[in-house]
Formats: structure tokens, sequence, C-alpha cells
């Protein structure tokens, strides 16, 4: 299991509300998953992922959680190559300059 | 502290803490009844033109470019009827600090907490308006929170949220993230009760004030170079602001006469609130699970009155489909050289159906585009789409079901903008304003105050309130 020492950037994850105490305006499906926060800050002590740990934030706030990432890596990115962009991007050029052609 | 922290305690303590967070008196604006001044509520707490103007040029916000879209015109125009085809402008939003229009917003707010002393700002926001204030928080040295829903049960998100996290810890803000739900605001009045910070909501005066330079900005320049103002401003709608900001700075400049129109993409079926829903869209904002509730009911944010108020300004609203505003937002690229959006490209999408009915010589003119990324490409949206059995291909964007299938139109003649119905809007408000206040009768100050609201006649405003059984 990965570790996180003492001054790592980390994220911990909470349960701010759980299943089936959410708001009553809460539809149904949503009703039945805890309510989950993630914050990342800087580890106070050495721990493995999965126990609680504290942090502080970069804002100076204090938090803990359960240990869920160490130096957490952005994941969103530009996706796959999506081929309908290509065709429509083929028919404007048809549509406005095909005649040049 | 010792505070009780439980979802109970915390919203029974929400008057309180609001009002430590804002150091507004929204009372002093209440009527008799359930009207409020709105215009003094602007005028006492918000800032003049000038001063705003000054503010956010010293900022890096402001003085956007006014782009003739000369190709997507042209284009629009090989499916108008003859003499129509109205020429498309876009205010090029991307270009203020932070990347969108929200940095208007945040500018005036966040100048706001720092005259009066806070060390720190919090937002409740998933938009570009957290990068705007994270923003505008490191040029006043000030700290930041971003509270965010941001993530399913499984902690997938929605990869526009997910670029909106990265830019605002890029500009040094600490982001706090949800999965889907609408106590995020229950975390958020924790968050300011802890800190002691400002409440950079989006719906303050100050907020919507911010964007007043916007429309004026708009006016001003169509006049400098064409003489005169535009026919119409689109604007994509969520929560209001834009929209009626904008409209102000419209009306401000003296543009009496442009047409104020609101677009908004069509998410019927999908629940926000949804857990399964929440990863379905194919947009997270300007679409009609925040545009339609907040029409109807201004009054549900974060702020004891709401300075977002569209019915007040808004002339016409129209839906787009998801697919539809993919097709554009590729146009806008592939005919224009900006890659832009996702957000102004839904206004966009209506421009090209409206200046279809719209004579030549007219102007339209689209509010905003926002800086496009990593996560906000139609690529990402795209493969997160797929990756959640929505179906993509091409066809009749009338048959599109949001969550289900997402349809890029067959050609452009099919991209269209369907009109939403303004009357029954306004009689949703005027049953709103009966429900949520229990009415059992209407004064004449009440009667006034729906009025200005949905600019409507008195007649009107009584008839709905019989209907509704109110004397």
């Amino acid at each position: 299991m990965a570790k996180a020492k003492k001054g790592d950037w980390v994220q911990v994850q909470n349960v701010v509300l759980k299943a089936g105490h959410r708001a009553p305006q809460v539809p149904e499906d949503t009703q039945k998953c805890d309510l989950k926060l993630w914050v990342k800050g800087i580890a106070q002590h050495d721990g493995e992922i999965g126990e609680e740990m504290e942090i502080v934030t970069v804002t100076g706030r204090k938090a803990k959680g359960i240990l869920t990432e160490i130096n957490p890596r952005y994941i969103h990115d530009y996706g796959d190559f999506q081929p309908e962009l290509l065709k429509v991007e083929l028919q404007l050029k048809d549509i406005m300059f095909g005649g040049d052609k | 502290m010792g505070l009780d922290k439980s979802y109970e305690a915390i919203n029974a303590r929400k008057n309180e803490i609001i009002k430590n967070a804002m150091r507004m008196d929204y009372e002093q604006f209440e009527n008799e009844g359930i009207g409020f001044d709105y215009e003094a509520m602007m005028k006492k707490t918000g800032y003049s033109m000038e001063e705003m103007r000054a503010i956010q040029l010293e900022h890096g916000v402001g003085n956007t470019p006014l782009i003739e879209l000369k190709n997507i015109t042209e284009l629009a125009r090989k499916y108008a009827p003859a003499g129509k085809g109205a020429r498309i402008f876009v205010k090029d939003e991307a270009a203020n600090a932070s990347g969108s229009f929200k940095a208007r917003r945040a500018s005036i707010a966040v100048y706001h907490a720092k005259k009066l002393g806070y060390k720190g700002v919090i937002a409740a926001t998933s938009g570009n308006y957290g990068a705007a204030v994270a923003s505008q928080a490191a040029m006043h040295g000030l700290k930041c929170i971003i509270v965010q829903e941001c993530y399913d049960n499984d902690k997938v998100g929605q990869p526009e949220i997910l670029e909106k996290q990265r830019i605002c810890e890029a500009y040094g803000a600490e982001v706090v993230q949800l999965t889907v739900g609408p106590e995020l605001f229950t975390t958020h009045l924790s968050l300011l009760e802890d800190t002691g910070y400002f409440n950079a909501s989006l719906y303050t005066p100050f907020g919507i004030a911010g964007v007043e330079t916007l429309g004026y900005e708009i006016a001003e320049q169509c006049k400098e170079r064409f003489g005169k103002y535009p026919d119409a401003v689109l604007c994509t709608d969520a929560g209001g602001g834009n929209l009626t900001g904008t409209a102000r700075g419209v009306k401000m400049a003296g543009a009496a006469d442009t047409k104020i129109i609101g677009a908004c993409i069509d998410l019927h079926g999908l629940h926000m609130a949804s857990n399964h829903d929440f990863n379905r869209k194919s947009c997270t904002t300007g679409h009609t699970g925040f545009s339609f509730p907040f029409v109807t009911w201004p009054d549900r944010s974060d702020t004891p009155r709401n300075a977002a108020r569209v019915l007040r300004y808004m002339d016409r609203m129209v839906t787009v489909k998801q697919g539809e505003v993919f097709y554009i937002t590729q146009a806008l690229a592939v005919l224009e050289g900006y890659e832009r959006g996702p957000a102004g490209n839904t206004s966009l999408t209506a421009a090209f159906a409206l200046a279809q009915q719209m004579d030549k010589d007219q102007i339209l003119v689209v509010n905003e585009t926002e800086y496009t990324s990593a996560g906000k490409h139609p690529m990402p949206q795209l493969t997160f789409a797929k990756q959640h059995g929505v179906e993509v291909f091409f066809g009749n964007p009338e048959d599109e079901v949001p969550g289900k299938n997402l349809i890029f139109p067959k050609d452009p003649s099919m991209i269209k903008a369907r009109e939403y119905d303004m009357l029954h809007a306004k009689k949703s408000y005027v049953k709103n304003c009966v429900k949520n206040y229990g009415m059992k009768s209407a004064s004449e100050a009440d009667i006034q105050f729906i009025m200005d609201e949905i600019r409507e006649s008195r007649d009107f405003v009584v008839k709905e309130l019989a209907e509704n059984g109110v004397k």
C-alpha cells in the first residue's frame, strides 16, 4: 500500500452525510449514497492509503479524513479522437468552400 | 469551536452565517408583504459604472474584443430566406483574466471583500466562477476556497468540472469537492462559519453589477463601429446573472430597443440532484436544469435576495440541443479560427438559428466566449458521454433524449432555436409567489412588485393571483 510521508501533498476523503440522511429533496438514487467530500493538503504525519490522515490545506485550514491519494494527478485530458467532429469539419468546409475545389 | 455541525444545525444558523459573511443588510430593502426594492438594493450596495470599469481595468478584466463571425454568418445565410441573415458578433470574454466573463463578477466581489477587510473569500461553484474568484483573490492577496459539486458516488467527475478544479488550484485556491447533491450549500455555510471569510456568492448585487460592464461595452462598441446599437444580444442563461447584468448594462448605455434573448440547452428529463443523471449530461451549465427554476423563482440562491432576476429583462428565451451546440463549437473553430467554449456556444448556437429570422443588416451579439482546454473541449466531453452509455450519432436533433443520446444535426439546416413560453414562465412566477409566501391576499405594493418582476400589466397580475386563489 502506498505510503505518505509527513509533508507530502495528499488528498483525503470524508463523509459529510450518511446515505439515508441526505436532504429530503434529494432523489431516491442519491439518497442511497453518502455525501462525500475530498480536499487536498499537506500531510501532517506519515500514513497509508485508507488510513486516517490530518492535513493542512493551502489556506492554512486543518482537515482530516481517509487518505485517498498522494501527489494526486489531474486525470482529465483531451479524450479519444471523435470521428463525428471530423465529419462536421469536412461537411462545413464542403458547404462553405466546396465550390473552390 | 464546539458548534453543532449537523446538517440541521448549520441550516438553522444560515441567516446569521450569511450576514457575517457579507456584512450586508438585506432587511433594509424589504417591503411590507412579498416584495423588496430591487433598484435600491442594486444602487446602494453596488458600484457605479465608472468605479466598476476602473476596478476591472486594474485587475485584467474588461475591454474584450467584439469579433464578427463572418463565415458563420455566411453559413447561416445559406439557410435563411432572401434578405435574412443578421450579422453575428461575439464578445470574446475568454480574453479576461481567468478566461471567462465570470471575472467581471468576481472582480467586484473580491474587491469588495478586500475593502471590507476579509482575509479570504469562499464561493460555491462548479463553474468558471471558481477560477475567476481564485484568480482575483490571488491578485488581491486573499485566501480562497472553492466548493464544487464534482463527482458521482464512484468519484467519477465530469471532465469539464475536473478542469475547473485544476485551474482553481493553479490560481492558489483550496478546492473542496463533493459528490452530487444540494447539501453542498451546507458545507459552504460551514466553511464560511469556520473561516470567517467573505461569501463571494454569484448572486450578490455587486456580483451581478460586475456584468453590467459587459452589456455596456457591447452597446458602446456597436455604436462606435456601426453607428447603432445591436438589434439583439444573446446570453446563455443558467442562474440568471449573465443575462441580468448584461441586460442592465445594455440599457444603461442607452440601447433601449435592443432585444435581450436568453438561450439554454434542453436537458429535460435529467434530474440535477440525481447521482445517476449527474454524469449523463454533456454540458455542466447553461442548461434548463438551472435556467428554468431560476427564471420562475430567482430567490433560491445563497443570498437572501437574488440580484439576478431575468424576467425583469428577458424579451425571449430559446432552447437548443446538446448535439447542435457541439456542431457549432466545431464551426467556431474550423470556420472562424476560434477554439472557445463550451460556455457561450449555447447562445452562439441559438444565434445561428435566430440570425436566419432577422434582416441582413441587423446586428446580433453573442455576449461571451470562454477559454477551452483539456476537459472542456468537445473531444473529452464526447469521450465521457460515450463512456457513460450515451449514444452519439448524426440525425435530427429534435429526437435527442438527454442522457440517452446526443444527436449531431445531419446538416446545419437542422439547427433550431426553440421558443420558450415566456407567458407560461410569468404565470409560474406568480404561482411560486403565492406558494412560497403563502399569499392569501395581495396589497397594492405586492401587485406592483410582481408587475415589475415580470413586466406585465396590473390586469395580468391580478388575474393570475386570482387564478391562484389570492384576492
